[in-house]
């Protein structure tokens, strides 16, 4: 990677001239956000926030139209190709560190504010003077038992159940990509499109097991993102992991449609990849979520 | 489906579209480096404007022209103009135009979202400057956003959360095209060690950007999630802590400060050989300090928050971690002043900066080794000395080496030479002004001065009505820049390609102007070994 690229393997590096999208990207992205503030601050409707998002959507589909057009021309020199790795690997990169303000975010409150504020040690007077009745652990809603029950309890969802059942599903997801892969670069089309479409299946399967967790934290176990602390860490990481699982799923199906339209050869499929490499980046999110949210 | 390997699009479009929409439309490095400077200007100045409200209130003792809550929007916003609208764009915009012409590139790596990443910035200043017309007035907790303060704000609260989310996304997108150029657009023969030193700066820069920003991101969307939807992650009650959000904010806060300079070094590393017209001293000792820096920047956050608590080994861990950065800036110090040693010297306003930034980044540095001391902070924490600190890294350190910056490419992207005499001027007025404006905050810090005060005890009048003077010196003089950008521009002196006699860089390789499009073929093995003298 540290080597400059050879022009020699090809015509020159494409430079594209003008392009509407990133403007129409910025008018969206603001009028989403501005709809959002508007929404917030209870000014007006969310009208304005989702005009915003279908914006967003019509910039997506159009910017992704172009560069696939692009792509199927044979405008992409293998030096193109190679920038859009790169580029994949740092926006992944950039994602995890994204999820890890959230993770720190959990292990200092697992670690340091909930002991302290139980008056562990030096911090003894925490307990003494501000909360005598708080005996600190984990899961915990803090000492003021924040949530929607009156008497402050609430219950978690156990790790060995359908947490468990989606770590599967999202480790099996992880295979079938992986076949998905190796008969694409074998030349096996058939192969490819089942079981890219299994991945993408699994993975709505996994969103729909989540939402249905969501409504039973919700309804039944007085877990909600007020629920103290816990509830805080558990619903911001859980919440923006199914978000991308949901985005990734969507990218898989737009992947399975090309193949179908017989997009990507066994050399080149950087769109299938990149797709490929996101998928991996959810599943090992997932599994820390599973052993330090869910199991321990 | 068939991949075919012959492509060649530039050649019919030597000439861009006319009007608003080049601007809009534009996948140019150098259009966009254009928009990204002329965009940190205008910020600049909005940021500039601000600082002298304060300064206007700040001159005598007593409540004279804001209220107390207007004045605390003014530090705020000053400060998120000034760090995230005026001196990260400008370092995007030099990379911008800079590092295709250095490495051989005929552009940067990913055009169009070159594109995205600048139009992003003027709607997320636009969403947070119009929070100075919503009921409650424009963020004034403090740029750092510490809760719970923060989360008492008014309507433009979300609205600075959204802000800095789309100045995030912007800066990660602009980080990835650098570091995409860098490692994968070099002309053949540019090898790593190969790269002038400004390059090497904001390749790590962008790494830092890369890891820090998205932690940025994390650490406003739990303010607006505990603000709007019930969340507790800074709220003791529900078992979170506010400190956490001080430590996750600078997490992100440090590695900041370190992109905010890098690209400062890599400037002064450039200006500095050519008017001694020698080479660099320890070429790869810069890059290995650069890289320690970038490092260490990682393990030295809560040197931030020394009097909020903290375990003794927290405190012993960050002051010892934050002592460290010396060794590494003290090589660049000394590098530098080794350059300069029995050179040729020549003072041209871009030299001027530079030695400036040398001096005055320097004491800087000094007082930063000072408020590194734990217990000393204790004292200094909060106070005007804090303030004179980082002004002194960020004004005389950033801000004059994008100065000095383009003052040295200035010609190369117009094709005139600009007035000596007038940026000479701008130098004398910058340096002699900002030392009036900040020296004595020193001392005013020292003695006891909090920031972020609209009113003070008159013990501290002295002091602050010669800042105030020193501000509004440095203030008018800046106008001189953007009217010798001006004249620059619209004519002057034909500039040579070899704008100084003792630059090296592929720079200087190409026309001046530079011409729309440069090095579609990549640049020659004599044109490398003449550029690759350090």
């Amino acid at each position: 990677m540290s080597q400059s690229h050879s022009q020699a393997d090809s015509g020159k590096y494409y430079i594209p001239h003008g392009t509407p999208w990133p403007i129409i990207g910025s008018v969206a992205l603001f009028t989403t956000m501005f709809g959002m503030v508007a929404w917030l601050n209870e000014w007006f409707s969310p009208v304005m926030f989702f005009a915003g998002l279908a914006l967003l959507a019509v910039m997506f589909i159009g910017w992704f139209r172009t560069v696939i057009n692009e792509s199927e021309a044979g405008t992409y020199n293998l030096a193109v190709d190679r920038s859009f790795r790169m580029g994949m690997v740092w926006f992944i990169i950039s994602e995890v560190l994204f999820f890890s303000a959230f993770f720190g975010a959990l292990f200092y409150a697992r670690e340091l504010s909930v002991p302290w504020i139980g008056g562990e040690g030096v911090k003894v007077f925490n307990h003494i003077f501000l909360w005598q009745n708080y005996d600190a652990g984990w899961p915990t809603n803090g000492p003021a038992k924040l949530g929607p029950r009156a008497d402050g309890s609430f219950e978690v969802i156990p790790a060995f159940g359908v947490p468990a059942l989606n770590t599967l599903i999202l480790l099996t997801s992880g295979v079938t990509i992986t076949i998905a892969h190796h008969a694409l670069k074998a030349g096996n089309r058939n192969v490819l499109k089942i079981f890219l479409a299994l991945t993408f299946l699994l993975g709505f399967l996994f969103v729909a097991f989540q939402a249905n967790e969501y409504g039973e934290a919700y309804m039944h176990k007085g877990l909600q993102l007020s629920t103290g602390i816990y509830g805080s860490t558990f619903f911001m990481l859980t919440g923006f992991h199914g978000l991308h699982v949901t985005i990734g799923a969507i990218m898989l199906t737009i992947i399975w449609f090309r193949t179908l339209k017989g997009h990507f050869t066994p050399s080149r499929h950087f769109g299938f990849e990149a797709v490929a490499w996101y998928w991996h980046f959810v599943d090992v999110v997932w599994l820390g979520l599973f052993i330090f949210v869910y199991w321990v | 489906m068939a991949y075919t390997e012959t492509v060649d699009a530039h050649d019919h479009h030597d000439h861009p579209p006319a009007g608003i929409w080049r601007w809009l439309s534009t996948t140019n490095h150098k259009d966009i480096g254009t928009l990204y400077l002329v965009f940190s200007g205008i910020m600049f100045f909005v940021g500039g404007a601000m600082a002298m409200v304060i300064r206007l209130e700040l001159f005598k003792p007593g409540m004279q022209f804001v209220d107390p809550a207007f004045f605390n929007s003014m530090t705020t916003v000053h400060g998120l103009a000034m760090i995230f609208g005026a001196v990260m764009p400008a370092w995007v915009g030099l990379a911008n135009w800079m590092i295709p012409l250095q490495v051989g590139a005929p552009d940067m790596a990913l055009p169009r979202m070159n594109n995205f990443s600048f139009w992003l910035l003027p709607f997320a200043f636009t969403l947070l400057l119009i929070g100075f017309f919503v009921p409650g007035g424009a963020p004034a907790g403090g740029w750092t956003l510490y809760p719970p303060l923060v989360l008492q704000g008014g309507d433009s609260f979300p609205m600075a959360i959204f802000a800095i989310h789309l100045m995030g996304a912007s800066s990660i997108m602009g980080a990835i095209n650098v570091i995409v150029t860098i490692m994968n657009m070099r002309a053949p023969g540019i090898t790593l060690l190969r790269m002038p030193l400004f390059v090497w700066t904001w390749l790590i820069t962008a790494y830092l950007l890369i890891l820090v920003m998205p932690v940025l991101a994390g650490s406003v969307t739990m303010l607006l999630t505990d603000h709007f939807f019930g969340t507790s992650f800074f709220s003791a009650s529900g078992g979170g802590d506010p400190v956490m959000f001080q430590h996750i904010f600078w997490f992100f806060g440090h590695p900041e400060v370190y992109i905010l300079i890098l690209p400062a070094f890599g400037i002064v590393s450039e200006v500095i050989p050519t008017f001694s017209r020698k080479p660099l001293f320890g070429y790869e000792a810069m890059v290995y300090a650069t890289a320690s820096i970038a490092f260490l920047s990682f393990i030295v956050w809560a040197h931030h928050m020394f009097t909020v608590g903290m375990p003794l080994a927290g405190e012993l861990f960050f002051m010892l971690s934050t002592m460290l950065i010396a060794i590494p800036t003290g090589v660049k110090v000394f590098n530098w002043t080794a350059t300069m040693w029995r050179g040729s010297l020549s003072f041209e306003p871009p030299m001027l900066f530079a030695l400036a930034f040398l001096f005055l980044f320097t004491i800087g540095g000094f007082s930063g080794l000072m408020l590194a001391i734990a217990p000393a902070d204790f004292q200094y924490q909060d106070t005007y000395f804090v303030v004179a600190h980082f002004h002194y890294v960020l004004v005389p350190g950033a801000i004059f080496s994008i100065m000095a910056g383009v003052y040295y490419w200035l010609p190369k992207w117009t094709g005139h030479l600009y007035s000596m005499a007038l940026g000479k001027w701008h130098f004398w007025l910058s340096a002699i002004f900002v030392n009036v404006l900040f020296f004595p905050q020193h001392f005013l810090g020292l003695a006891g001065m909090p920031r972020r005060i609209p009113d003070y005890a008159t013990q501290f009048a002295d002091w602050n009505m010669v800042s105030s003077l020193g501000g509004f010196g440095f203030g008018l003089s800046q106008l001189l820049f953007p009217i010798l950008i001006w004249k620059c521009v619209r004519g002057g002196e034909k500039a040579p390609a070899q704008v100084w006699e003792g630059a090296h860089g592929l720079e200087w390789e190409v026309p001046s102007p530079a011409p729309y499009h440069t090095w579609q073929d990549p640049p020659s093995e004599a044109q490398i070994a003449h550029g690759a003298e350090h």
